[in-house]
């Protein structure tokens, strides 16, 4: 049903309905409101289309589309679907080509996404083709505005949307300035695909407080101590959010380090130097998880840095597709260590495969109650702002308050108050 | 230049090394490597492009050892059962020992008895006598399905 019509008692979005989750209709609003709405979705690295002629096809929410590097040295991105009868035109999922030409009929488009071939458009020896009005430039293919941040692409479909550094915000363009401080090489891509809905993902990144609870790995081996200081971090609108943590992990070796006041978990890992963090940065941030409305996450865990894509399948599925990255001037020695530490994270990661299966076990688990409600208190009630420590999801409500904003939702309103 | 008994010692390894994952008997599974022993999953995808990136990376026994400690005391994941599929024994002589390859299918099966293809692909592994008994130097799983199924928590 229409996402308005769910009951949202609070205007603060401590309780979401889950229908949210789970209701396809809300899902296809999504596609058109969210995904094609106000915000730059992350496209793609500069670092993996460095020619001109590279491409990689990728997805904004369920819409197929083509990111190159085009003969003006610019990046383009485009809708990978045929102008004329909706065929994928570019089948591969990265390459370098000339122009992309679709199987189909042949109708070929050039790096900027504009048809400029059609096979028989005047028939053959006057007979057939097209009509004499067809006009090549009516038909290219739908085209994102990018925008590049030092190296990291971004595009919409919207036609009026604030410049991608005010989106961003302080601390987002802070944090992409840190991590793409300098030339980076790709190590590699992973994916997952989660038999749940793509929010309950969103919300897990916003969770800091289900870390050491939720992910004992870094409890029982040392890696997140109680006593660590954290936090979160949000942008103007709590749209975004990036959580925290700074210790040293270099420093774990001691017995002493290693064990964490919860019972029987003195363990010791039997070889720790995938715990070891080289400090690589002038602050003392080892664990930072910026996650951007609203697609993309850019993530530093230790030494291993990546950006998770969040690609929608259905109301029930979602695809994370991982991009991991060193620097250019990264040694050999530095290489294996950022492979090594690698292990932590990702679908077999050991501090966060958990997630797919919490979230499976939710989206399992409300089928039933779409009328029914998420509880989100933990770090208040109220407008959402900077959190001092990780016992928080109030970042969680700041993505609902934005989400409703442009569903046209008006959580608390009289309307679909009364739950 | 390998011959019949090779293949079926080989294939017995093999037999043993699904069974011990199967069963879920990892503690005894991890004794099927040597203390170099390299247990390394990584994705079809990864390595046609050149990327070294795996899905899991073990560099020795102890890392490996690890891993399983870390699933029995740590990890919450998918409660499944696996049963593996090995088919296609290749065999390759080397100085020391053996490269094998095979083609494996591994299904999980949740509590509710259903089941589904986990993930399918190949190993490419070295094997070497060790105190007259065949251990993987070397067990490199090249997973064709990259897009995991849910998570990755129990070795392929």
């Amino acid at each position: 049903m229409n996402p308005q019509d769910y009951q949202w008692p609070k205007a603060d979005c401590t309780r979401i309905p889950y229908g949210m989750y789970r209701d396809p209709d809300v899902y296809r609003l999504e596609q058109e409101k969210i995904f094609q709405g106000p915000v730059w979705n992350y496209l793609a690295l500069e670092a993996e289309i460095p020619n001109i002629g590279d491409f990689r096809t990728i997805e904004v929410g369920d819409i197929p589309v083509i990111v190159n590097r085009a003969r003006d040295g610019k990046v383009h991105a485009f809708v990978n679907r045929c102008a004329h009868r909706g065929a994928t035109v570019q089948r591969l999922i990265h390459g370098n080509a000339k122009a992309h030409v679709c199987c189909y009929h042949h109708w070929g488009y050039n790096l900027e996404g504009n048809l400029v071939g059609v096979p028989f458009a005047r028939g053959i020896e006057g007979r057939g083709g097209l009509p004499e009005d067809f006009d090549k430039s009516a038909h290219c293919l739908r085209k994102m505005r990018v925008e590049s941040f030092n190296g990291v692409l971004f595009g919409t479909f919207a036609e009026t949307l604030e410049p991608l550094e005010e989106f961003l915000d302080t601390t987002f363009v802070n944090q992409l300035k840190r991590l793409f401080n300098r030339p980076i090489k790709i190590l590699g891509y992973q994916r997952q695909r989660i038999h749940g809905n793509w929010k309950l993902y969103t919300d897990n990144l916003r969770d800091p407080n289900h870390g050491g609870l939720l992910h004992m790995f870094q409890v029982t081996f040392g890696i997140a101590r109680l006593n660590q200081t954290g936090g979160a971090k949000v942008d103007k609108k709590a749209r975004h959010n990036m959580s925290w943590a700074a210790q040293d992990m270099g420093k774990n070796h001691s017995d002493a380090e290693y064990s964490t006041p919860r019972e029987n978990n003195n363990l010791t890992l039997k070889d720790g130097s995938l715990l070891l963090y080289r400090k690589e940065f002038p602050d003392d941030y080892n664990l930072t998880i910026a996650s951007i409305f609203p697609n993309c996450i850019f993530q530093q865990i230790g030494n291993t840095l990546a950006v998770r894509q969040i690609r929608t399948k259905s109301v029930d599925e979602f695809e994370i597709f991982w991009t991991f990255y060193g620097y250019q001037d990264d040694d050999r020695s530095m290489d294996q260590h950022r492979l090594r530490m690698s292990n932590l994270v990702g679908p077999g990661g050991l501090v966060s495969m958990e997630d797919g299966e919490a979230i499976e076990i939710v989206h399992r688990a409300i089928a039933a109650d779409e009328d029914k409600h998420a509880f989100v208190e933990f770090g208040g009630r109220g407008p959402v702002g900077d959190q001092d420590n990780l016992v928080t999801e109030a970042p969680m409500r700041g993505f609902w308050m934005h989400y409703c904003e442009l569903m046209g939702i008006t959580p608390g309103d009289a309307a679909h108050a009364n739950a | 230049m390998p011959m019949p008994e090779h293949y079926f010692e080989l294939q017995m390894l093999l037999d043993r090394y699904a069974r011990l994952i199967d069963e879920d008997r990892l503690e005894e599974w991890v004794e099927l490597f040597t203390p170099e022993g390299r247990y390394e999953i990584i994705s079809r995808e990864n390595l046609a492009q050149g990327f070294a990136l795996p899905l899991m990376l073990c560099e020795n026994r102890n890392q490996i050892a690890d891993r399983v400690m870390s699933l029995r005391k740590a990890n919450i994941y998918n409660i499944h059962t696996d049963r593996h599929l090995i088919s296609q024994l290749h065999v390759e002589a080397l100085p020391d020992g053996w490269r094998i390859g095979a083609n494996y299918a591994l299904f999980q099966t949740n509590q509710e008895g259903v089941s589904s293809l986990y993930s399918v692909g190949r190993y490419d592994d070295e094997v070497r006598e060790l105190d007259g008994q065949l251990l993987f130097v070397c067990k490199r799983v090249i997973v064709d399905t990259g897009a995991i199924p849910s998570l990755l928590a129990t070795p392929i």
